[in-house]
């Protein structure tokens, strides 16, 4: 066995040495619009069989195609907020494959002109570190429709609702040297639609999926021969389907082999990618440009509009939490991640210790909604409330070990923490004369342990402490009975 | 684009017709060949023309890409859009079994 724990993350011990993974990946992502990119049907989730198809997702002769103008401007802002080139002018082009879920034998993608170029994203790891990924670039393309296998043992069921749905689509370059870098990578591009409000980013639904581009090299190598795996709908299985496909061509290298460059897909049973025994023409798609549209054209000035109205992004938020609540780079990046978690912060902390609210939101609310199955808009405890116990606790008015009894109340009944407080009478004490009365009749109920206290025995001084506060259930102030202990115990 | 040495052979034209999921009989390559190898070979005389300096034209109007709003304003006609499927049930098309 080789000793593994000194490897860096996306490092690969193998027999001959350390090999390092080289990742790209291909983002999918459906625009959050009403209609499709070139029709006027529904593009909702969910609806009755082919209902939401019209005559031209169909592809009945003498369509034509007419493209969504919210859909455009999703796509220049989307590219705006990944610091990504503007291109004013850009071409459709037509990716011809046969499958049944595309009527028309080909889908309508962008090729050599894509609407955005080159640019780049910050991405937040784990460790608190940060590292800047490429954007190669981001064009418009349709959906294709859905196919059913399981409906009958000799036909597939074909439904076109999501047949010209728009999706961008955002390449990385291969800057990625981790699975766990590539999980950072599409939480940040997830994010970063949330805010602008692009795409809703759910990955359970299939608003967000992702390819993602594999080889290993030794350091300092030429890159090796990549292999695909396709379409993964959770950050999850992407750091697991890296892994295992990294590790995967280690073996064959190792063992003298060579990478075929294909199609993979993950196996969420086995956790192991399998070959898509692809047809070897699968990738000649002779693209061409859409007869059927003219270049997509737009001013810079309808582009400087919409970059006024874009909305504040996660790294500049952090930036400011940073520097507004005095907050940690990794807490500040927690809170980012969603809109909704910076707006009940903001609320929370603000007047307030914005360290504590931090904690108490991340390891606790975060930890409590987990534990109850609750989505982060279903929490019984509002930003008010958890604002007011954080005072309660700053002021003095409760410990930090009532406060969690409290929040656990928070939890269940919805109420405001003062009113728990009152309650259940879980005001700390901090009185010197009461604490004092508490602390005497734990001197004379345990006069032997007194003694070996004042013959030396010092360990014996947190029993005192614990005596006192258990006798007060937990309500004395922790301070004070420390101090005044010390005084009494001379 | 192709100039006049481009040669189609009939390993190409296979290919072609395997992509175009075409059935061409075997009788017919050969002259197919020879007829794709004639409109190339016409079509590469464009390769006389200089044209390194001027941009590709992609409409003689001059018009725009036309833009409509993002409205729900279609749909709802599965019925018509089941009409000429050979089978259909449920609301779906009904294919032969497709699956990697």
């Amino acid at each position: 066995m080789n000793d593994t724990s000194t490897l860096k993350l996306g490092h690969i011990q193998g027999e001959t040495g350390i090999w390092e993974m080289v990742i790209g990946l291909e983002i999918h992502a459906q625009i959050s619009s009403k209609s499709k990119l070139f029709s006027g049907a529904s593009a909702s989730f969910g609806s009755e069989a082919n209902r939401n198809v019209s005559l031209v997702d169909a592809a009945m002769p003498g369509m034509l195609p007419v493209i969504n103008e919210f859909c455009v401007e999703q796509a220049v802002k989307t590219g705006l907020a990944l610091n990504a080139k503007i291109n004013n002018v850009s071409v459709f082009d037509r990716k011809n494959y046969f499958y049944a879920d595309l009527p028309q034998g080909y889908q309508i993608s962008q090729f050599t002109k894509p609407i955005v170029g080159e640019g780049e994203i910050i991405v937040d790891l784990d460790d608190g570190e940060q590292t800047t990924i490429g954007i190669e670039r981001l064009h418009l393309e349709q959906d294709a429709g859905k196919s059913l296998h399981d409906q009958h043992p000799t036909k597939s069921y074909i439904d076109l609702n999501r047949t010209g749905v728009a999706l961008m689509e955002i390449v990385s370059k291969p800057d990625i040297r981790s699975p766990q870098e590539a999980g950072a990578y599409v939480k940040k591009i997830r994010s970063i639609l949330r805010y602008i409000g692009a795409c809703d980013g759910n990955m359970e639904e299939g608003s967000l999926r992702a390819d993602c581009n594999v080889s290993v090299r030794k350091s300092g190598e030429e890159f090796g021969t990549r292999c695909e795996i396709k379409n993964l709908n959770s950050i999850r299985f992407i750091i697991q389907a890296i892994q295992s496909e990294a590790e995967r061509q280690v073996d064959i290298l190792e063992e003298g082999g060579t990478i075929d460059q294909e199609t993979r897909l993950f196996d969420t049973s086995t956790g192991e990618t399998r070959s898509m025994r692809s047809k070897e023409d699968a990738h000649d798609y002779r693209y061409f440009p859409d007869p059927d549209l003219l270049p997509l054209e737009f001013s810079e000035s309808w582009v400087q509009d919409i970059k006024e109205k874009l909305p504040e992004l996660p790294d500049s938020l952090k930036k400011r939490l940073i520097k507004d609540f005095g907050i940690t780079s990794y807490d500040a990046s927690i809170l980012v991640e969603e809109k909704d978690y910076v707006d009940f912060y903001q609320q929370a902390a603000n007047g307030r210790d914005g360290k504590l609210t931090a904690n108490w939101m991340i390891t606790e609310l975060f930890g409590a909604l987990k534990k109850d199955n609750l989505s982060f808009l279903e929490s019984p405890i509002t930003s008010e409330n958890l604002g007011e116990l954080i005072s309660l606790i700053s002021n003095g008015t409760i410990s930090g070990k009532i406060a969690k009894e409290v929040f656990s109340e928070m939890m269940k009944s919805k109420k405001s923490p003062s009113e728990i407080v009152k309650e259940k009478g879980l005001e700390q004490v901090s009185d010197d004369s009461e604490i004092l009365k508490l602390i005497d009749q734990v001197i004379s109920d345990n006069q032997d342990k007194v003694n070996e206290y004042l013959s030396g025995k010092d360990k014996l001084f947190g029993f005192f402490v614990g005596q006192v506060m258990k006798l007060s259930q937990g309500k004395a102030n922790p301070g004070v009975v420390n101090k005044l202990l010390k005084e009494k115990l001379k | 684009m192709p100039n006049k040495d481009t040669i189609v052979d009939v390993p190409t034209v296979n290919k072609i017709a395997r992509l175009s999921r075409l059935d061409i009989p075997e009788v017919n390559k050969e002259s197919l060949t020879n007829d794709l190898n004639n409109i190339l070979g016409f079509v590469a005389q464009l390769d006389e023309v200089d044209t390194s300096n001027v941009e590709p034209l992609a409409s003689v109007t001059g018009h725009k890409l036309p833009l409509r709003s993002d409205d729900v304003n279609d749909g709802n006609i599965e019925d018509l859009v089941l009409k000429n499927a050979p089978e259909s049930s449920s609301g779906f098309f009904v294919v032969p079994k497709v699956i990697e």
